[in-house]
């Protein structure tokens, strides 16, 4: 690892509030797609499994 | 002659297929789903603990591991948008007007964290969150169109028209990825050159140019996941009717 502690790469020489910000908003908003994307397809398939319960 | 350059083969009409695509997207999506985790774990974890600090920036540069994708993926979404919704109307394709409609929430949301996280990264190396570059401006009118383009996909009802319309404001909004490309050698920026290009040999040392090679790579890879999972959701939700989709082991169960 380049930093000497956990603490050291935490800190990042005080750019850590920067760096850590950057990288949470990254995953925060890549998850939210991913989620969203997922919980529409399970929607979708839920509306299609009543339309084939509908008309069997 | 013509005709020989328009007549595509026959893989190309496949993929314009709802069953074709919602069957072939089903088996693709768990390895691009596993390709997009290992590929972003690994290049993130590196650049942010193994990666040395820049010689100028410090740690902020640590940054670039996930702006540069951002701002990658923001303009290539949006040119597969524009292709996609050229290939809907040249061929008549109804699945590439899905893709198209696809890739516009997952490419406004490269373009936000692109902005957020470039503007992060401005008030250490810059001392400003904001400035009104060149870059940086023609970046928000890429957000822009994604929202112009997002809003008039959901303002028409009807499906096809909608896709039309869609892809025509995409294919116009092309004009802005060349100024958002250029704009560090047309104008006096505050903002970098590119990190890494195609043609050329990095400028950094490989311990800080492979984490970002390996971001780059997993947000491709994911921006294609969630392709998939959108456009098999939309095939979902106007096919209900069709045999091949009521007889599919995904709505039977076996």
């Amino acid at each position: 690892m380049y930093f000497e502690s956990l603490g050291a790469l935490w800190d990042m020489a005080g750019h850590g509030p920067y760096v850590w910000s950057s990288y949470g908003l990254f995953f925060a908003l890549l998850c939210l797609n991913v989620w969203h994307a997922r919980s529409q397809k399970l929607k979708a398939l839920k509306q299609a499994k009543a339309f084939v319960r509908r008309n069997q | 002659m013509t005709q020989s350059i328009w007549r595509m083969p026959r893989w190309f009409h496949q993929m314009g297929s709802p069953k074709w695509f919602y069957g072939f997207g089903g088996s693709l999506q768990p390895w691009f789903a596993l390709a997009a985790f290992v590929l972003l774990t690994w290049g993130i974890v590196w650049g942010l603990a193994f990666a040395p600090a820049d010689y100028q920036q410090g740690n902020s540069f640590r940054i670039m591991y996930v702006h540069v994708p951002a701002a990658i993926l923001s303009q290539s979404v949006f040119l597969g948008m524009a292709v996609a919704g050229a290939v809907g109307l040249i061929w008549k394709m109804k699945v590439a007007f899905m893709v198209a409609r696809s890739c516009i929430a997952i490419g406004a949301t490269f373009t936000v964290i692109a902005l957020l996280t470039g503007a992060i990264w401005g008030k250490p190396t810059w001392g400003a969150y904001w400035v009104w570059d060149a870059r940086l401006t023609s970046t928000l009118v890429l957000l822009f169109l994604y929202a112009g383009v997002m809003a008039l996909n959901q303002a028409i009802a009807e499906r096809q028209i909608a896709g039309k319309a869609t892809a025509i404001l995409a294919i116009v909004g092309t004009i802005n990825i060349p100024i958002i490309k250029y704009s560090v050698e047309w104008w006096n920026t505050l903002h970098q050159g590119s990190s890494f290009t195609l043609t050329a040999k990095p400028s950094m040392p490989a311990d800080m140019y492979l984490p970002l090679l390996l971001t780059v790579l997993g947000s491709y890879c994911l921006f294609v996941l969630v392709v998939l999972m959108r456009t098999r959701t939309q095939i979902l939700q106007t096919q209900s009717g069709t045999s091949w989709l009521m007889q599919h082991r995904d709505i039977t169960g076996v």
